[in-house]
């Protein structure tokens, strides 16, 4: 009942939002277009302390969040919004060329919903993506 | 002078000497000073004692340059210290040893016999010495208060002083029960009196010469219109040099044989190179106080023509016929800090002997007496030490009071120098001749002894009426052939050089003879191998003694504790057992053990007592000599071999260094490569990334419009051929880091390079809208360097520093100019600067993996690193200096060629 009245708000306010984080263009160039063509909100943050702003403004429902990033780091953005009572419902979806197990065992421990290793298949990050937000 | 006066001075004098010995005995800080080469060197100045500040006056008076035989003989030979003293010195630190007969003992097997031998020679040859010192301030005392000889005033005086002296030597001759220690307090006070009595001498000998007379070309002159005296300037030609040989043999074995000289240059020497400086500034003392002994004679003789007064008081007479008291005064404190020195000197050494050499190896060997004393040997020995001394002097005083009055100053001298001689082949025999043994030693002693006794003292005897006065002239029994005086026919020697030929030859004859007739026993040959070889055994001497039987810790331990206390035993015992790894739990003490505790008690009690005493507590078994030399030769090449362990296991442990460095190098070029991979792999999969899903979105979305498609068909493009820039990249620092790049050099101006690079990144800078500032100076010599490398290196430093730069604001400045042989180019930005921990790091190609998570804004991490082999290639240096916020400054250097400069 409260989820579907959330979902009801949600488009009744328009569109959900994703907050996409990275520093490369051509990454986040593809990652717009998808996001967009599904009908999502979309924000970009080229910084880790750039997407905590976005993210405590906008309170997007999921993160698309790269690793290696100059100042904060993603796992520090992940830990973060997990961290917080507020946020915690936000899903976090790591993207990152980090592909070592103990990467990805790391990401999941702060709390992330997903870790995907790039390069990744657009597809099965739609699939998943859907699946988080549905 | 009032002789209250006298004796007040001469108590405050005493006094005073107290103060300086206690002085240098307490404080911590000046005991450093008082071992010092100056102390040392005028301590040995107790060689001059009373006979030398009165007697050589008087001895200039009747035998004129003659005088100076006594310190021609140490003059001439003190270059021999360095190897004789010295070696005397290294054998006595090592064995501790603290007296002579302990040394001849411990030389001819730890022999207790020759060791009491020696002391007892030594004894009956120093004591007459010891009153002639007493004589001489009694005698100087009677001048100076001018009283009646025969006054009995002077007699008692003479009895407190002895006792005072007494009082002086056990105070601080006998504070540690080790007779090896040294006495700092006794020692500065004898370097004090030596001053004191060179200084007064000097006094009264500038009076004379300069005051009284008009400086040494008066003196002489008038001394030469007298026959009497003219006679005195010159050798006497008919025997006068024979006389000089052996006067001067006598002074040069004395200075190294009298107990006195062996205290303060063997057992006071803190250090051996402390010998460098006396041989030189003794002699020069020596000179010094004996400058105006003719001047002093002959101002003498001619003053007092007619008069009788004895020369040796000349010193005291000379100033007192003036009037000048003060002077007179002054002389007399040197004199009595002459005598003062000497005894107590002699009587701290004597008393030793006697404690040592004869006293405990006496109670040792009478288990009655033994048991009487008790356990606490440590204070009897103290209590005899100091009993000895007390003795002593009652002897001198005896002797003085007795016989004493008789004879002039330097007849009693030089019989108790010829006496010492007597030491001399066993001692020298000793050090330098390893088939020397015992019985020559004593055998030569004994004989030698006998002949200087009938020779030199007999006769005294007979003079002073103990005999009848026949024997001098006709012989005993009317045997001419054994006159005293001219033992079987010998003539034309002085009584001196007579009775010294004869001593010295029988003594060495029957030392060689008797060495090479008869063995060794092992002791005996050990102690020659350690004594003769001392320089080879002095740094493992605990393991070169020759031990074996059986001995229990607890006994040696409670035989150390008689002596050194319960503390002070388990405290040297604990530091030897940590040195040599041994376990005093073991009831079983090992060889080095008994070794080390025998030669703790040699410090105290002497050799051979300390031989006697830890036989008593062992089961020795016999060595023969074949095992000692066996054993010997054994422990010279465990030396031998230590040496080679010791060598072989810092050859070891370099190579494990050696090792262990190469392994971390290893780990840490191991884990650089896996860093290496890691980034490229990341930096390749970036670029991948792009271009897989950019093609993913072409494939599924053919209805894209032709902007976008075209807009990520270019991207796509961007990102393959940054993928490959990449990947030659990681192929080119391969290249250069395994050394197989080579440059193609060529001339090169590099100011054109400069330009060209610039205009290639022209767009760039456009987009971004940064200003570039380049500014050359003209002309520059060209360069002989690979030009496409050079463009690289530029390019990526210029578009590192437009890509930092903020849109807009960006200024960046480029800077050639020459600076002596080098090229120095600089291009400095306006961005956000480096953070002083990253300024090495960014040179290095694994920037990105050491920080794993955050990451540079852009590039592959690998540009500076490429640009910094170039520079290297070209053997230059690039470094950068940045604060951060206020941008960053790369300097590249490189050098002209050599070829290069010459063309220009």
């Amino acid at each position: 009942m409260n989820a579907d009245l959330r979902r009801d708000e949600l488009t009744l306010s328009g569109m959900m939002k994703i907050l996409i984080v990275d520093d490369e263009p051509g990454i986040v160039m593809s990652l717009e277009f998808l996001m967009k063509k599904e009908g999502y909100q979309v924000y970009i943050a080229r910084d880790g302390a750039e997407a905590l702003d976005i993210i405590h403004q906008e309170q997007p429902q999921l993160v698309l969040l790269d690793i290696m990033m100059p100042s904060v780091d993603g796992y520090e953005v992940c830990r973060q919004v997990k961290g917080s009572d507020l946020l915690r419902q936000t899903k976090i979806v790591f993207l990152s060329a980090k592909s070592k197990e103990s990467d990805i065992e790391k990401g999941l421990s702060y709390g992330a919903d997903l870790y995907l290793t790039k390069p990744f298949s657009t597809r099965n990050l739609m699939a998943k993506v859907q699946e988080l937000t549905a | 002078m009032n002789s209250g006066w006298v004796v007040t001075v001469s108590v405050m004098y005493l006094g005073l000497l107290f103060g300086i010995a206690y002085w240098a005995e307490r404080s911590h800080r000046t005991r450093r000073w008082v071992s010092n080469p100056w102390v040392y060197s005028l301590s040995l100045g107790v060689y001059c004692s009373a006979w030398a500040y009165y007697g050589s006056v008087g001895r200039a008076f009747t035998n004129g340059v003659e005088f100076l035989s006594t310190y021609l003989g140490p003059t001439l030979t003190a270059p021999l210290w360095w190897i004789i003293l010295r070696k005397i010195i290294r054998i006595c630190k090592v064995q501790r040893i603290a007296t002579l007969s302990d040394f001849v003992a411990s030389r001819y097997g730890k022999s207790a016999n020759l060791g009491a031998l020696v002391a007892f020679f030594c004894l009956i040859g120093i004591v007459p010495y010891i009153s002639l010192q007493l004589k001489a301030i009694s005698t100087s005392f009677a001048v100076l208060a001018e009283l009646p000889r025969t006054e009995e005033l002077t007699s008692d005086l003479t009895l407190y002083l002895a006792i005072g002296l007494g009082i002086f030597v056990m105070l601080f001759g006998t504070r540690k029960i080790e007779a090896t220690e040294q006495h700092e307090g006794m020692v500065t006070a004898i370097a004090a009196e030596s001053l004191v009595k060179m200084v007064a001498f000097l006094f009264v000998g500038i009076y004379v010469t300069f005051g009284v007379f008009n400086g040494f070309g008066d003196i002489f002159t008038q001394a030469s219109h007298k026959p009497a005296l003219r006679k005195l300037f010159t050798i006497d030609p008919n025997g006068g040099y024979g006389t000089w040989f052996w006067h001067i043999l006598l002074s040069t074995l004395n200075i190294l044989l009298l107990p006195r000289q062996f205290q303060v240059s063997v057992v006071e020497n803190t250090d051996e190179r402390h010998l460098n400086r006396a041989i030189w500034t003794f002699p020069l003392y020596m000179m010094v106080i004996n400058l105006f002994v003719l001047p002093i004679a002959f101002g003498g003789a001619l003053l007092f023509q007619n008069q009788t007064v004895n020369a040796d008081n000349y010193v005291l007479a000379i100033p007192l016929y003036f009037d000048k008291e003060w002077l007179a005064l002054i002389t007399y404190l040197g004199g009595f800090s002459a005598a003062t020195g000497m005894v107590i000197v002699e009587t701290i050494a004597l008393s030793t002997m006697l404690s040592n050499s004869v006293l405990m190896p006496y109670v040792l060997t009478q288990p009655t007496l033994r048991r009487k004393i008790g356990p606490n040997l440590g204070r009897f020995l103290i209590g005899a030490r100091r009993i000895s001394i007390l003795l002593l002097l009652v002897a001198a005083y005896l002797y003085y009071s007795k016989l004493a009055g008789r004879y002039p100053l330097v007849s009693i001298g030089q019989v108790s120098f010829t006496a010492v001689a007597q030491l001399a082949p066993a001692v020298l025999g000793g050090i330098f001749w390893k088939q020397g043994n015992r019985y020559g030693a004593t055998v030569g002693l004994i004989l030698g002894f006998s002949v200087w006794f009938y020779t030199l003292v007999i006769p005294m005897l007979a003079e002073a009426g103990f005999f009848p006065l026949s024997l001098n002239t006709v012989g005993p029994w009317g045997l001419e052939l054994l006159k005293p005086s001219a033992l079987f026919g010998l003539e034309g020697f002085d009584r001196i050089s007579h009775a010294l030929f004869w001593s010295l030859s029988i003594n060495v004859l029957s030392y060689v003879l008797l060495s090479i007739r008869l063995p060794q026993t092992s002791m005996e040959h050990n102690q020659a191998i350690l004594f003769v070889d001392i320089f080879k055994y002095s740094e493992v001497i605990e393991s070169s003694t020759i031990w074996r039987g059986t001995a229990y810790i607890p006994d040696l331990q409670s035989l150390l504790s008689q002596f050194f206390g319960k503390e002070r035993t388990t405290q040297l015992l604990e530091r030897f057992a940590n040195e040599n790894e041994i376990n005093l739990n073991w009831q079983r003490a090992s060889p080095q053990l008994v070794n080390y505790a025998e030669n703790l008690l040699a410090g105290v009690i002497g050799s051979a007592s300390a031989r006697l005493m830890v036989a008593s507590v062992t089961l020795e078994e016999k060595i023969s000599v074949d095992e000692v030399v066996e054993i010997l030769k054994e422990s010279q090449e465990l030396i031998l071999t230590n040496r080679q362990l010791r060598q072989h296991q810092a050859e070891l442990e370099r190579a494990t260094t050696q090792l262990r460095q190469a392994n971390e190098q290893m780990i840490r070029t191991d884990r650089l490569k896996d860093d290496f991979l890691t980034t490229v792999t990341h930096e390749l999969r970036t670029p991948i990334t792009s271009i897989k899903a950019l093609s993913e979105i072409l494939q599924d979305n053919p209805e894209l419009d032709m902007e976008q498609r075209d807009q990520f068909l270019s991207t796509i493009i961007r990102e393959s051929d940054r993928l490959t820039r990449l990947i030659s990249q990681v192929l080119d620092l391969e290249k250069y880091e395994s050394g197989k790049h080579f440059l193609r050099t060529e001339s090169v101006q590099l100011t054109e390079v400069i330009r060209e690079a610039v205009e290639s990144v022209h767009q760039l800078a456009l987009e971004k809208d940064v200003h570039l500032d380049v500014s050359l100076t003209e002309p520059l010599p060209p360069l002989q360097a690979d030009r496409d490398k050079l463009m690289q290196v530029l390019i990526n430093l210029l578009s590192n520093a437009i890509k930092y730069t903020e849109r807009g604001k960006g200024l960046i400045q480029v800077l050639l100019r020459r600076s002596g042989d080098q090229y120095v180019l600089t291009v400095a930005d306006n961005g956000p600067g480096i953070a002083s921990d990253y300024q090495q790091l960014i040179f290095d190609k694994f920037y990105q993996a050491e920080n794993q998570t955050i990451r540079k804004p852009k590039g592959s991490g690998l540009g500076l690193a490429i640009t910094k082999k170039i520079i290297e290639l070209h053997h230059g240096s690039i470094s950068v200096e940045s604060q951060p916020g206020s941008g960053a400054r790369f300097t590249v250097q490189i050098p002209l060629l050599k070829e290069v400069r010459a063309e220009h």
